[in-house]
């Protein structure tokens, strides 16, 4: 119904209960309805990645999904990685390698990369590029955040053994 | 840039989704991955007064090999389930090597097979793939069903026999012949963005090397993806040669297509790269094929 709906969303581990919309696009659940700001709305059509959360641990677009076809999954989100004190392995090396400026796409980027990582732990410069194919970004040139992936990838490996 | 307000089911199994679609009508609008849907409600160039959403409906996501041969494809499948199938890659190499071109891993982890053949974009891949594979689509409504081959399935853009009350249940793609090779181009600015032209090409060989079939669809140049009449004309039960690849190419990107201007590219430029993916692509396929042996 067009009539709000009442939904059950875990995000970043927590469990949400809301009443929405139908037309409410989960992009905009996390940010207005939540306060989870780290989901960026770039172009809200599927072509920018800046929205890019992870859903049952898989990559989407947040802003090509309604907030009610999440409920009962589980949402992750680029506010859920690190704190300011206790960056993510993958925060941390897009920060030592300069792998933003402006930092609009960054959480997009996160997300995407996140569970590359997770199902190819030690990528060639080919397949990060091919990962990252459908994240926008205007500031970097895409090197330092090749870069980053390949140097995270390393953190990571290390600290998975 | 939001959706205009819209009902919303979440049905969780065909009959209930069945039912809907029924008591719906006109106002009822199948939504699978949403990949392209979504995007149009964005827009407000789509708005449906009433969304049924399959995603809820597992039963339609699958692989199967039937005994006859070929693959038989649940429509709610996610393009990247079918991407990375190892049973896929063996049967029908063709949709995977045109996969990489349909928007990015994001969009083909949401994205599904059968939504993509239902939207019947002109520009999209897996329409035109469907058709150089020759499918069969499963076409489910309250109490009955049929099976459409999909040479007669495409009407226009973004049009299909499906009516409001049907949806697409399931792609069978039959097995292909022995000594058969397929091959799939694209010219698009960069990957994942729109077609500018794409052809897919499917060539048999008999026992001495001559043309048993061929079938050259192309996209992204029409209101539907077309198959070359030219093809089968110039090739079947010939030798697979460059010089009449050359023929066909011209014939089909000078007489067979309709390719309009637009952002994306001039109609002329379409005519162009249509006729040089033509060449290339009946190329490939061709030494594909030889190279099965047999």
């Amino acid at each position: 119904m067009s009539a709000p709906i009442k939904i059950k969303v875990k995000v970043n581990g927590v469990d949400y209960e809301r009443t929405v919309e139908p037309r409410l696009l989960l992009s905009d659940f996390l940010r207005h309805d939540l306060e989870l700001t780290s989901t960026h709305v770039g172009c809200e059509h599927g072509m920018c990645g800046a929205c890019t959360v992870l859903m049952d641990g898989v990559a989407v677009r947040s802003c090509l999904v309604f907030a009610v076809q999440a409920n009962e999954h589980a949402i992750e989100t680029a506010d859920g990685l690190g704190t300011e004190t206790a960056l993510h392995p993958l925060q941390q090396a897009f920060m030592e390698e300069h792998a933003l400026q402006c930092g609009f796409c960054t959480p997009g980027f996160l997300m995407s990369i996140i569970p590359f990582l997770r199902d190819n732990p030690r990528p060639t410069d080919e397949q990060i590029r091919e990962a990252i194919d459908g994240n926008l970004c205007r500031c970097t040139g895409y090197e330092n955040i090749v870069r980053a992936v390949k140097k995270a990838s390393v953190t990571m490996a290390g600290k998975a053994k | 840039m939001k959706p205009a307000a819209f009902d919303y089911y979440a049905p969780a199994s065909v009959e209930e989704a069945l039912d809907r679609l029924a008591e719906l009508g006109y106002n009822g609008k199948v939504l699978a991955g949403g990949q392209s849907l979504t995007p149009a409600m964005n827009f407000r160039m789509a708005r449906p007064a009433a969304l049924v959403d399959l995603n809820a409906i597992h039963e339609l996501e699958y692989i199967k090999t039937p005994p006859e041969g070929g693959l038989a494809i649940g429509s709610m499948t996610r393009d990247s389930v079918v991407e990375h199938s190892p049973v896929v890659l063996e049967k029908a190499p063709l949709v995977v090597e045109a996969m990489p071109n349909i928007g990015h891993p994001q969009i083909r982890n949401r994205g599904t097979f059968g939504g993509a053949i239902a939207h019947a974009d002109p520009a999209g891949q897996l329409p035109g793939i469907s058709l150089a594979l020759r499918a069969n689509l499963h076409i489910l409504k309250k109490g009955s069903d049929r099976w459409v081959p999909v040479d007669e399935f495409f009407l226009g853009p973004f049009m299909t026999v499906i009516e409001p009350d049907e949806m697409l249940a399931e792609v069978v793609l039959p097995p292909l012949p022995t000594r058969t090779g397929t091959s799939y181009k694209q010219v698009s600015r960069q990957r994942g963005s729109a077609t500018q032209s794409a052809i897919a090409s499917v060539v048999s060989l008999d026992e001495k090397g001559k043309v048993a079939n061929v079938r050259v669809v192309m996209m992204s140049v029409g209101a539907t993806p077309l198959v070359s009449a030219a093809a089968e004309e110039i090739l079947i039960g010939q030798e697979p040669v460059e010089e009449a690849f050359k023929e066909i190419a011209t014939k089909a990107s000078e007489t067979e297509i309709d390719p309009s201007t637009d952002m994306h590219a001039t109609a002329e430029y379409r005519r162009q790269a249509t006729r040089g993916l033509i060449i290339q692509s009946l190329a490939t396929a061709t030494a594909r094929a030889k190279g099965k042996g047999g």
